[in-house]
């Protein structure tokens, strides 16, 4: 039966040519667009070098800081004194770096022409919880960091500024009035890895001040590694119960401290919903993509419907021929569900094509810094794509497929509806 | 075989109402070859779609080998169009999408059990017993008024029906090309004991049949 179904919708998709067309350039462009934007998500929520350690890490962002009488809030980043006294100590998590919240981006100069570099404050443990491949040299250690030393490491396009192509390591750079010791040279990362990303880290105690040694909030996050992904709920809880007994300098002034130990998704959701709470409310977030996603399609399936509902008049005389000669309604409703699926699937192809090319564009021309080569369609987006797709085709082809169904025979014979 | 007690059907638009059949009651015996009669809009069809089960009374009982038509559900109406029922419609309803083969393999569609290859065969049989063996691979538009209906007799009778209606079967056909389709439908009734109701209007070929049944403005008159 199904190999008649097949048969049929293709004769029938060849046949109606405009029909076809329209409908595979509404499902195809949706899908094309949709499949680039989850790529791109994929790529900043899920694990790739140098976060490779993704799945067992959890990260500390946002917080907020509010008054006793809750009418004065501070949100933002986590201040060193805060990760320092409280997440380094946490007893569950295996590693844990404590680096600037993101990269600044300062002036440097080379040759009388002025570009802007990515800088990064953090320590050690950074370079064991990240997977970097060292391109020469290596990483700077717990120790440079305890000991202040002016030590750096690069990353390949910052060394193609200064050095060309000759290597860097032992030869000094000079950013912001300081002047540091190349160490080690790492590939670019792109700029939406917020963790990882900067042109040039360097120990955080080189830091022209001092004063970020002792406060609970500003320009720090920390990343903590768990021995694997089933510790998260421990370090979570021990990280809130923590925040519960922070100290503070002055307690009338600000005496809560709500915040938490994230995923990146959960990051995300906290930063966009900054609330004083513990809670992330990542569901809502998920909730908003699909919801987004669904109106994005909701458009194209629409009319997908509306043709297909349309076309119920033109094949009136089809239905009421195949009722006569026995097709149940299931049958009926099997057809036209299976050519509407055909319809969709060919659709996806076709966007599968288009947003590979669309990346493999994105990917060539660099737009984004450092973006060179990195997304792509892997087999948890094509799973993704084949759900939205299959979706798509029976959200689009039930409804209409049922009505075509329950026509009286004898009306779709003379072409009723 | 089947059986209409007191049946009629009323078409009702929001400002008109057509009583299409009133009162009718016939009987076709199993193995029966039956004529329908009348002048146009007498409601020929519509009797004729009465007793292929295609078509629900306003009033009045059908019953199939003695069970009433209300007792059956979708599925099993399905089946029984299927397997008992073969119709040939007054104006075709071929299906343009399809070629002739495989518009006349449709019946075998919903019948389990029967490969590809079987219902090609028995399709291109079918087609044969009508004399179409060299169009098998037009579309419907490609064939002349002609060809078109023997595509739809094959159709009716491809699945080997046991009850066969056929709703002017010769009426877009040359007196020898109707002459050539009577002695099928003689030849279904005789050697496979079909049981056949045919619309005409050709007395002559009413006159071929076991006995015809006139109607005159939706009602019975013989
Ligand atoms: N869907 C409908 N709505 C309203 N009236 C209808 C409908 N179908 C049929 N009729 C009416 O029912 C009557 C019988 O129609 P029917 O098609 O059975 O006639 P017929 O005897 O087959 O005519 P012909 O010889 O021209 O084919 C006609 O008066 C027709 O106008
Ligand atoms: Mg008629």
């Amino acid at each position: 039966m199904l190999a008649n179904y097949l048969k049929l919708a293709l004769a029938v998709l060849r046949r109606r040519k405009f029909f076809t067309f329209v409908s595979l350039f509404g499902i195809s462009f949706t899908l094309a667009v949709l499949l680039v934007v989850t790529a791109l998500l994929d790529s900043i929520v899920n694990g790739y070098p140098p976060e490779t350690n993704l799945e067992r890490t959890l990260g500390v962002r946002d917080m907020v800081m509010m008054s006793p009488d809750g009418k004065n809030t501070w949100q933002g980043p986590a201040g060193y004194g805060l990760l320092d006294k409280y997440v380094r100590t946490l007893p569950s998590a295996e590693k844990v770096s404590i680096l600037s919240a993101e990269a600044y981006w300062v002036a440097a100069y080379k040759n009388g022409s002025k570009f802007d570099v990515g800088f990064k404050y953090t320590d050690g443990e950074f370079w064991q919880i990240l997977d970097f491949q060292f391109l020469e040299g290596a990483a700077f250690t717990a120790d440079d960091e305890k000991n202040a030393n002016f030590v750096a490491v690069i990353s390949k396009s910052l060394r193609e500024r200064y050095f060309g192509e000759a290597n860097a390591v032992g030869k000094t750079i000079e950013i912001d009035g300081q002047r540091f010791r190349v160490v080690g040279v790492v590939p670019d990362v792109p700029v939406y890895r917020f963790t990882p990303f900067a042109d040039i880290w360097v120990p955080i105690s080189t830091s022209k001040s001092t004063t970020y040694k002792n406060e609970l909030m500003g320009g720090f996050q920390a990343i903590i590694l768990a021995k694997n992904a089933g510790d998260f709920p421990a370090i979570k809880a021990e990280f809130r119960e923590a925040l519960k007994h922070a100290q503070f300098p002055d307690p009338k002034e600000y005496n809560q401290l709500y915040g938490g130990a994230d995923t990146v998704l959960e990051s995300i959701a906290r930063m966009m919903f900054q609330a004083p709470e513990f809670d992330t409310h990542v569901e809502r977030l998920v909730a908003i993509f699909f919801t987004l996603m669904l109106l994005f399609m909701l458009l194209p399936a629409i009319n997908l419907v509306n043709l297909n509902v349309s076309r119920i008049m033109e094949r009136a005389s089809e239905i009421g021929v195949r009722k006569a000669f026995g097709a149940s309604r299931v049958t009926l409703v099997g057809q036209f569900v299976t050519e509407n699926l055909v319809l969709t699937l060919c659709g996806g192809l076709i966007g599968f094509i288009l947003s590979i090319a669309v990346l493999h564009f994105l990917n060539t021309v660099q737009i984004i810094p450092y973006g060179k080569g990195d997304f792509h369609i892997n087999g948890r987006i094509f799973f993704y794509g084949m759900c939205i797709i299959t979706f798509f085709g029976l959200f689009s082809g039930v409804y209409p497929a049922w009505k075509m169904s329950r026509l009286n025979p004898v009306q779709a014979l003379k072409g009723g509806v | 075989m089947i059986q209409l007690e007191h049946i009629e059907k009323v078409y009702r638009t929001d400002s008109l109402e057509t009583v299409a059949l009133s009162n009718i009651n016939v009987a076709v015996q199993q193995g029966e070859f039956v004529s329908i009669m009348g002048p146009s809009g007498s409601g020929k069809s519509t009797l004729l779609n009465m007793l292929g089960l295609l078509d629900e009374p306003t009033a009045g009982t059908i019953a199939l080998h003695g069970k009433p038509l209300q007792s059956f559900r979708d599925k099993e109406l399905a089946q029984v169009r299927n397997r008992e029922i073969g119709f040939i419609f007054q104006s075709f309803h071929l299906i343009s999408d399809l070629r002739v083969v495989d518009n006349v393999e449709i019946p075998l569609l919903y019948r389990k059990g029967l490969s590809g290859s079987e219902r090609r065969k028995l399709a291109l049989e079918a087609l044969d017993a009508v004399g179409l063996t060299s169009r098998t691979k037009h579309f419907p538009t490609q064939l002349s008024g002609g060809q078109q209906q023997r595509v739809a007799i094959a159709r009716a009778i491809v699945g080997k029906p046991s009850l066969l209606l056929a709703d002017e079967p010769t009426g877009n056909l040359d007196s020898a090309m109707s002459e050539e389709i009577m002695s099928i439908l003689h030849e279904l009734n005789q050697k496979r004991g079909t049981t056949i109701a045919m619309v005409t209007h050709d007395e002559r070929l009413a006159t071929q049949t076991d006995r015809t049944i006139r109607i005159f403005d939706g009602r019975q008159v013989q």
